[in-house]
């Protein structure tokens, strides 16, 4: 498996995700500069946590210009493997029309960084399949843009097509719609979500419950015994 | 006009102005006074400060850099680095408090980086004037007297402004803000304090410095482009903040955290390349400031283009190209040839980058215009030339009076009635838990990212100091800022030993060894002897201290002027002190930890009250004496300490540890309470209830150990000699004394509701 | 009493650095959607106010610009005023 790991200007939690790929899972990892077009290398295209072009305008509005974002369609569509968007990458991702809704400032109108318990609401995805339905977990949020929301019907569609992945549990700490925290899109290869897993990953920093998604991807995308799990609707097999 | 005039407007003194017609031999031009005004600035220059700052310990044995660059230099183990030091930036934020914070960290973040490190941690001390009174939760208890309505407003204004700025420019960046301190006083009303603390990372064989060398080499401008931002900030800096039109103060400067990001990452990886000589972050004074400094550490001369620097406003003068304090700019001295390796790297990252001149052998920085030298002035009488300031510090007894509100100690103001009534200690502790000074800052330190770069062990809010893993070692990094003012206007040289007092056992707490010192000294106007002899005697105080613990001052900065026609701040040493950690997994958690555990008050047992919190918040009281700190304890207390924390290799023997420090005893009690809900039966009877639960006096630490530990931890003490008593013993979810309980809970709320705007 | 819809537009002041509007202006090139130069990004604020007289509209709009939409140090701001 071969992991990319987009740097734009700005992203700053791109170090982070490299070295919970490379040094702690051992997964190849390349850190990809914005301007790349070609993805054919990846099983695993990485949206980090920062502020692409300092956030000006809306956050992710100028990065999904850029040209490793407009090469991921066409990633998509071949089905070469699966985009993951922390934070930032998430915004870039909705703001690019990748995942449905968008990303608006929080409810506080204030940035906010706190650990917050999520609640897993597939577990049959390749990014949840380590986790069981129902779970709790605790990760950090770190964002002034995290409220989620999106039309009625694209609610209802996600709903649908359990493509909510992660809810805030308890406390819904942006005033995200339906508290959402996390979702995929209708292919089941591309995932976007607010908390940042990669900053929890080792007993040190807390638990280490991140580090179920990103070995969740790596079982996921190494060819190997272990079946690519394709349970539950829209999820496409990958890798 | 004359040029006498035109320098005072500038200003500088007649005698300032007559030195450097002697240096020249000449009188200055325009260009060559702006130059000076800005070389010779309080903030630039430390023309009334230095003799003072010559007091401070400066050497050990893992000091790489101390002084004089622009940041400090620590070494640690397996070749890693500290580089760090604190800076203010508390007229800008006066005036404009989200740009003014923002823009400060800004500039310290880039002091780091101008050693070649990878900025890995910030820290901020704030002070603002009182705050009006927050009611507690759900009614309960009644609120405190209303101060006047519009101070407190103004100071939520300023306190909401700062730290959006400081949250907006070090989110961005990407550099997690971890601790620091927060403090609200009246004396700070108008002139509020923004100190920024920047620490760095890297190895002994990457640090650079701020140098420009060998004739011919090139001087390379990079990041942002140059406008008319800020210019005379550093002498505006340097004078009171009195009533002045906004037209009249310099343009605000506005910090950008995205080209500041942008700028890191390049220039890491410009530090990677043998042809770099030297670099330094564009601060106060711009251009006019830095490739001087560089130049005089290089003993050479530098001559400036000045058609070559790239502008953002049209028609600018060289004057305002030079006295220019646009942000997230650097100077780069490169070897001759090199320069477009150099322009490369930035260009991609979509910065600025341009040759702007050469080194050149004759010691001069000139400034050349279309090939015509403009103005010419010989880099030593820039850099070291400012005469120094006549003013004598007045001796202690002719300001005897001066220290404090004489007499106030607790005493003897028992008999007066407090302003507020109390019934017994618990009503009390709610009530300080609840003042802003102590509360929790949750309020604050949530809108700051403290979690990226996924090395905060301990983050803000959790324990006395931070604690950083560095990836891929057993070590680990405790790092500490702050410091009372309070108590050093009651008593200067007292003040100056506990500022750092504080720090070193905030280190401890975690487990640390304290291993050197960065500090901001925020005083008010030097030209008043009162000032200047509690800036002596502070001083004094802070030197005395690092001498008895060994540590050396590093780094740091000085910010006078801090007065408005009203009000003086209180005398205020910021220390920033970082700590070394020799095996993380033997750090020691602040909160009681299990149910069981034994209690202790370790250091002095008992002192007087003076300057705490108990006596603004209860009798309305600045005052009291300090109970003078015992030097010779605090140096066994800190071997108590690395010993009992496993500072030896072994696992340490307490299981927790809090220094006592603001709001005495119980307030340390119940925030040890706060990490796990736990709560303590108290052995206390024989503490008055005032002085002794809620005095503040010095060198004391409250520890919980596991029972079968016992034997071990007295042996420790009493081989050292250092004072201890039992405290009680860790239990339910109440604090329990004198017959009297109260919830944990309780506390919590009314700690989290201090700062809740 | 009177109607007016009043829209009052603030701006960085001129001198002053715009991180927002720089970044705009580099990605707008960046997308060769067109060569543009002295990007500025403000803000629009629109209400709708009750006076007696245009001029009393335009000097409450000057009051409510001054004190609360725009802070003098750092933006600047002009107001227009209309009677429906």
């Amino acid at each position: 498996m071969h992991a990319a790991v987009v740097v734009f200007p700005g992203s700053n939690c791109d170090l982070d995700a490299y070295y919970v790929l490379k040094d702690l899972l051992g997964i190849e990892t390349t850190l990809l500069w914005y301007r790349e077009r070609d993805l054919s290398e990846y099983d695993l295209i990485l949206l980090p946590g920062g502020f692409a072009y300092g956030d000006y305008l809306r956050a992710g509005a100028i990065a999904r210009f850029a040209p490793v974002v407009q090469a991921l369609p066409e990633y998509i569509e071949k089905q070469r493997g699966l985009v993951l968007g922390i934070c930032n990458g998430f915004q870039v991702l909705t703001e690019a029309g990748l995942l449905p809704g968008a990303l608006a400032p929080n409810i506080n109108r204030r940035f906010i960084c706190k650990s917050v318990k999520l609640r897993v609401e597939n577990a049959y995805t390749p990014f949840t399949q380590l986790c069981r339905e129902g779970e709790l977990l605790e990760l950090p949020i770190a964002h002034g843009e995290g409220r989620y929301i999106a039309s009625e019907e694209t609610i209802e569609r996600l709903k649908r097509n359990r493509q909510i992945l992660f809810r805030y549990y308890e406390e819904n700490p942006n005033g995200s719609l339906e508290s959402i925290a996390g979702i995929m899109d209708e292919t089941g290869t591309v995932f976007g979500m607010m908390p940042h897993p990669e900053r929890n990953c080792e007993r040190l920093l807390g638990l280490g419950e991140g580090l179920k998604i990103f070995q969740a991807l790596a079982q996921a995308l190494t060819p190997g015994p272990s079946p690519v799990i394709t349970h539950g609707r829209g999820v496409a097999q990958a890798g | 006009m004359t040029k006498l005039a035109l320098a005072q407007r500038h200003g500088l003194s007649a005698r300032e102005f007559q030195t450097i017609c002697e240096l020249l031999g000449r009188e200055p031009n325009e260009l060559e006074l702006g130059l000076f005004s800005l070389n010779w600035s309080e903030h630039c220059s430390y023309k009334s400060s230095k003799r003072f700052l010559k007091l401070l310990p400066t050497t050990g044995k893992r000091v790489l850099q101390g002084p004089g660059e622009n940041a400090g230099v620590l070494e640690l183990e397996n070749n890693w680095c500290v580089v760090f030091k604190v800076e203010s930036h508390n007229h800008p934020s006066a005036v404009e408090p989200f740009n003014g914070a923002a823009t400060g960290v800004g500039g310290i973040i880039r002091d780091i980086l101008s050693m070649g490190a990878r900025p890995i941690a910030l820290l901020d001390s704030l002070r603002f004037g009182d705050l009006s009174p927050f009611p507690f939760p759900k009614g309960k208890g009644s609120s405190p007297p209303s101060l006047g309505e519009g101070l407190g407003e103004r100071s939520q204004r300023l306190l909401e402004g700062v730290v959006a700025g400081i949250a907006h420019y070090g989110n961005c960046i990407g550099i997690p803000t971890v601790g620091g301190d927060i403090c609200f006083e009246e004396a700070y009303t108008d002139n509020c304090l923004v100190n920024t603390m920047c620490v760095g990372l890297l190895k002994k064989s990457e640090l650079k410095r701020a140098v420009a060398q060998g004739v011919g080499n090139r001087i390379l401008l990079v990041g942002a482009r140059t406008g008319r931002d800020g210019i005379h900030g550093a002498t505006f800096a340097s004078e009171d903040l009195l009533g002045e039109t906004e037209e009249k103060r310099p343009n605000v400067q506005v910090g950008d955290p995205f080209t500041g990001k942008l700028l890191i990452e390049a220039t890491l990886e410009a530090c990677q390349l043998s042809e770099l000589i030297g670099l330094q972050d564009l601060g106060a004074g711009g251009l006019s400031t830095a490739p001087p400094e560089m130049a005089a550490r290089g003993e050479v001369g530098m001559a400036i283009d000045i058609e070559e620097i790239p502008l953002r406003a049209e028609k600018m003068t060289p004057y305002e190209i030079l006295l220019s304090e646009s942000q997230e700019r650097m100077v780069l001295c490169v070897k001759d040839g090199s320069e477009q390796k150099f322009l490369k790297i930035y260009r991609k990252w979509g910065l600025e980058a341009d040759v702007i001149g050469e080194v050149i052998r004759e010691r001069v920085y000139r400034i050349r215009h279309e090939g015509r030298t403009i103005a010419e002035v010989p880099v030593r009488a820039l850099v070291e030339g400012v005469p120094e300031p006549r003013a004598e510090a007045p001796g202690s007894e002719d300001l005897s009076p001066l220290k404090g509100a004489e007499g106030a100690c607790l005493s003897t103001l028992l008999p007066a009635q407090p302003v507020t009534s109390v019934t017994g200690w618990r009503e009390a502790l709610k009530k300080l838990l609840h003042s802003p000074t102590i509360g929790s800052k949750r309020w604050v330190y949530e809108q700051y990212d403290h979690t990226v770069q996924t090395n905060t062990v301990i983050g803000p809010g959790a324990h006395d100091a931070a604690l950083l893993r560095v990836k891929g070692e057993r070590f680990a990094l405790a790092v500490t800022m702050g410091g009372n003012g309070r108590y050093c206007f009651l008593d200067p040289y007292e003040g100056g030993i506990r500022a750092v007092c504080e720090a070193v056992h905030n280190l401890l707490s975690v487990g640390a060894e304290p291993i050197g010192i960065t500090d901001c000294l925020n005083f008010a106007n030097p030209t008043d002897p009162e000032v200047l002899w509690s800036l002596d005697q502070t001083v004094r105080g802070m030197a005395q201290a690092a001498q008895a613990f060994e540590l050396p001052f590093v780094s740091g900065n000085v910010s006078l002027y801090n007065q408005s026609e009203r009000r003086k701040i209180y005398p205020t040493p910021i220390v920033g002190m970082i700590g070394l950690l020799t095996d993380i997994v033997h750090r020691v958690p602040m909160g009681f930890q299990r149910e069981g555990d034994l209690l202790y008050l370790i250091g002095k047992l008992s002192g007087k009250s003076g300057g705490s919190e108990y006596l603004k918040v209860f009798y309305n009281v600045i005052g009291g004496e300090l109970e003078p700190t015992d030097l010779e304890l605090e140096r066994r207390l800190l071997r108590v300490m690395l010993l009992l924390g496993g500072a030896n290799g072994r696992s340490p023997l307490l299981r927790s540890a809090h220094d006592i420090s603001e709001g005495g005893l119980l307030v340390a009690l119940a925030e040890k309470g706060f990490a796990r809900g736990l709560g303590a039966k108290l052995e206390l009877d024989d503490l008055s209830e005032e002085e002794g639960l809620f005095g503040e006096w010095p060198s004391r630490f409250i520890v919980t150990i596991p029972p079968e530990n016992k034997s071990a931890f007295q042996e420790i003490l009493n081989s050292l000699d250092v004072p201890y008593r039992f405290l009680g013993t860790v239990s339910g979810r109440q604090l329990e004394l004198n017959g009297q309980e109260i919830s944990v809970e309780e506390l919590r709320n009314a700690y989290e509701s201090a700062l809740n705007l | 009493m009177k109607e007016f819809t009043v829209r009052v537009l603030i701006e960085p002041k001129p001198e002053l650095l715009d991180p927002q509007g720089q970044a705009v202006e580099r990605a707008i090139k960046d997308l060769g959607l067109a060569h543009i130069s002295q990007t500025r990004v403000g803000k629009l604020v629109k209400f709708k106010l009750k006076a007696v007289s245009l001029p009393q509209a335009r000097e409450r709009v000057s009051e409510i610009a001054h004190k609360l939409l725009a802070n003098p140090v750092i933006e600047r701001y002009s107001v227009e005023v209309e009677e429906l």
